[in-house]
C-alpha cells in the first residue's frame, strides 16, 4: 500500500523522498511557489509555498512528505500571508505590470493574482536600480528581480557558467553579474543557456521577442497558476 | 412607498490620464441601467467642482504627483463613505510614477531647459500652479482606500463587477479574465 499524509483534509498519495510540494502537484493539488522549479533543488527562500504542518509553519518545498502529517494550505491566514509577502515583493521592487513585457507570462503576477492582491498594501520604496542592456540578445531589468535565485542555479548548476549571483545581506541583497565589470556583455552568457530561460518574472528578457505572443493570449490569459499544480 | 435613495457618486482623476473614465464609459448601456441606482456628484462628466457632505461613493483615478493631487483626495475621503481606488497610477503609482527615480530638479532642469530645441526656457512659477511633490505617491499612501480596481486600465467589465457587487451589498470580487495590473 502506498504512504500518504492529509493535505486540507484530503489524502495524498507520496513515493519516498518527495517533499510536499511535489505531492501535492503530483495530486493536482497547487500549493503557490516563486522559488521553486521543478527541475532545480529547492532554495527555500521565498516562503509563499508556506504551510502548517501539524500546526508548525514550513516551507513546503523543503519539507519531505511523511506518512500521516496533517498539512494545511488553502486556508484564510495561510492565504493572508502568502498575500503579504507577494505585497512586499511588490512594493520593494519596481513592478509596474503595464510597461513590462512579461507581463501575462509573469508567475510573481499570476500569483499575486491567485491570491486576490488587489492593491500593494504597503508603502513603496520606488528602489532606483539600473537595467544593462549591454547583451546583444538580453535584457537584464533588474527592478523586477525577486531574489529567487532560479538564474543563479541555472547558471551554476546546469550551465556551469556561473553568470548570476546573489550579492549583499538582507534587504540590501541584489542580483549581480559575475563580470570584471558587472556587465552581462562581458559574459559568456548564451542563448542556450538555461539560465536564459528560468527567469519567473521579467528580468531576463530576450530582446526582440517581448511582444511574439500579444497580452491577452498569453500563458496566464489562458488560465490562471492554480491550473498548473502538475508542473510542480 | 418611495423608492430607494440613489447612491451619490463622485469621480476624479488626479495623476492619471482619464483612461479609467474612458474605461468606465465602456460599461456601455449598462451606464442606463447603473443610473437608475446613482447619481453623480462632482466628477468630469457633471463639471461639479467640489465633493457634497455624504457622497456614498468617491472613485480616483491616478496617483499623487502635485499638492493639489494631494488637496483633492483628502477631500474625497473627508466627505465619501467608500472610496474606491481606480486603475494602476492609483494603485502603485503607475507611469507618472517612472520619474520617482529621478531627483525633480534634474527633471524639471531637463524639461524646460537642457532639452534640444528650448531657448531660454523658465520652469514655470505661476503661484495657480500646484507644485510637484518629490516623489509620485499611490494613494493608499496618504488615505485610507476601501477598495481597489487594478489595470492599466481596468476593464469595462471590471468595473462594473465592482459597482455591481457593492450595489447588492456583496464584497467586490474580480475573478480570472477580470483582475489584471496591465
Amino acid at each position: 500500500m502506498s504512504q500518504s499524509f492529509v493535505l486540507d483534509g484530503k489524502g495524498i498519495p507520496f513515493e519516498d523522498g518527495q517533499t510536499i510540494l511535489q505531492a501535492a502537484g503530483n495530486a493536482g493539488v497547487f500549493i503557490p511557489h516563486l522559488c521553486f522549479h521543478p527541475e532545480f533543488k529547492p532554495h527555500g527562500s521565498c516562503k509563499l509555498c508556506t504551510v502548517k504542518v501539524n500546526g508548525r509553519h514550513t516551507a513546503s518545498c523543503t519539507m519531505r512528505a511523511m506518512p500521516g502529517m496533517v498539512v494545511e494550505s488553502n486556508t484564510e491566514e495561510l492565504n493572508g500571508e502568502r498575500r503579504a509577502l507577494t505585497q512586499m515583493l511588490f512594493v520593494e521592487g519596481n513592478h509596474f505590470c503595464p510597461s513590462c513585457e512579461k507581463s501575462g507570462n509573469c508567475q510573481l503576477q499570476a500569483t499575486a493574482y491567485h491570491l486576490g492582491m488587489m492593491s500593494p498594501h504597503f508603502d513603496h520604496f520606488f528602489p532606483n536600480r539600473a537595467v544593462d542592456a549591454s547583451h546583444p540578445e538580453f535584457l537584464l531589468d533588474f527592478n523586477r528581480c525577486i531574489l529567487c535565485s532560479l538564474c543563479v542555479r541555472a547558471s551554476r548548476d546546469v550551465d556551469g557558467k556561473n553568470v548570476f549571483a546573489l550579492s549583499g545581506r538582507g534587504i540590501k541583497t541584489h542580483l549581480i553579474v559575475n563580470a570584471k565589470s558587472g556587465r552581462l556583455a562581458d559574459t559568456d552568457f548564451s542563448l542556450a543557456d538555461k539560465a536564459a530561460s528560468v527567469c519567473p518574472v521579467g528580468v531576463i528578457l530576450r530582446k526582440r521577442q517581448g511582444f511574439a505572443v500579444p497580452i491577452g493570449e498569453r500563458r496566464f490569459d489562458k488560465a490562471p497558476i492554480e491550473a498548473s499544480a502538475k508542473e510542480a | 412607498m418611495d423608492a430607494p435613495r440613489k447612491l451619490k457618486v463622485a469621480t476624479t482623476s488626479l495623476a492619471g490620464c482619464f483612461g479609467c473614465h474612458m474605461s468606465f464609459l465602456d460599461i456601455d448601456e449598462r451606464l442606463f441601467t447603473l443610473l437608475e441606482h446613482i447619481e453623480f456628484d462632482r466628477s468630469p462628466l457633471t463639471d461639479i467642482k467640489h465633493v457634497s457632505p455624504g457622497t456614498d461613493i468617491g472613485i480616483i483615478e491616478g496617483g499623487l504627483c502635485n499638492a493639489e493631487n494631494v488637496h483633492v483626495l483628502r477631500e474625497f475621503r473627508q466627505n465619501c463613505r467608500i472610496l474606491i481606488a481606480i486603475g494602476a497610477c492609483a494603485v502603485n503609482g503607475g507611469l507618472p510614477a517612472q520619474r520617482n527615480h529621478l531627483p525633480l530638479p534634474v527633471i524639471l532642469e531637463e524639461v524646460y531647459h537642457t532639452s534640444p530645441g528650448l531657448a531660454n526656457g523658465l520652469i514655470p512659477n505661476d503661484p495657480e500652479l500646484p507644485l510637484p511633490l518629490n516623489k509620485v505617491h499611490p494613494i493608499h499612501e496618504v488615505v485610507k482606500i476601501d477598495y481597489f480596481i487594478p489595470g492599466c486600465p481596468p476593464s469595462g467589465d471590471a468595473i462594473w463587477k465592482v459597482l455591481t457587487d457593492l450595489l447588492a451589498g456583496r464584497e467586490p470580487e474580480l475573478g480570472h479574465g477580470l483582475m489584471h495590473y496591465d
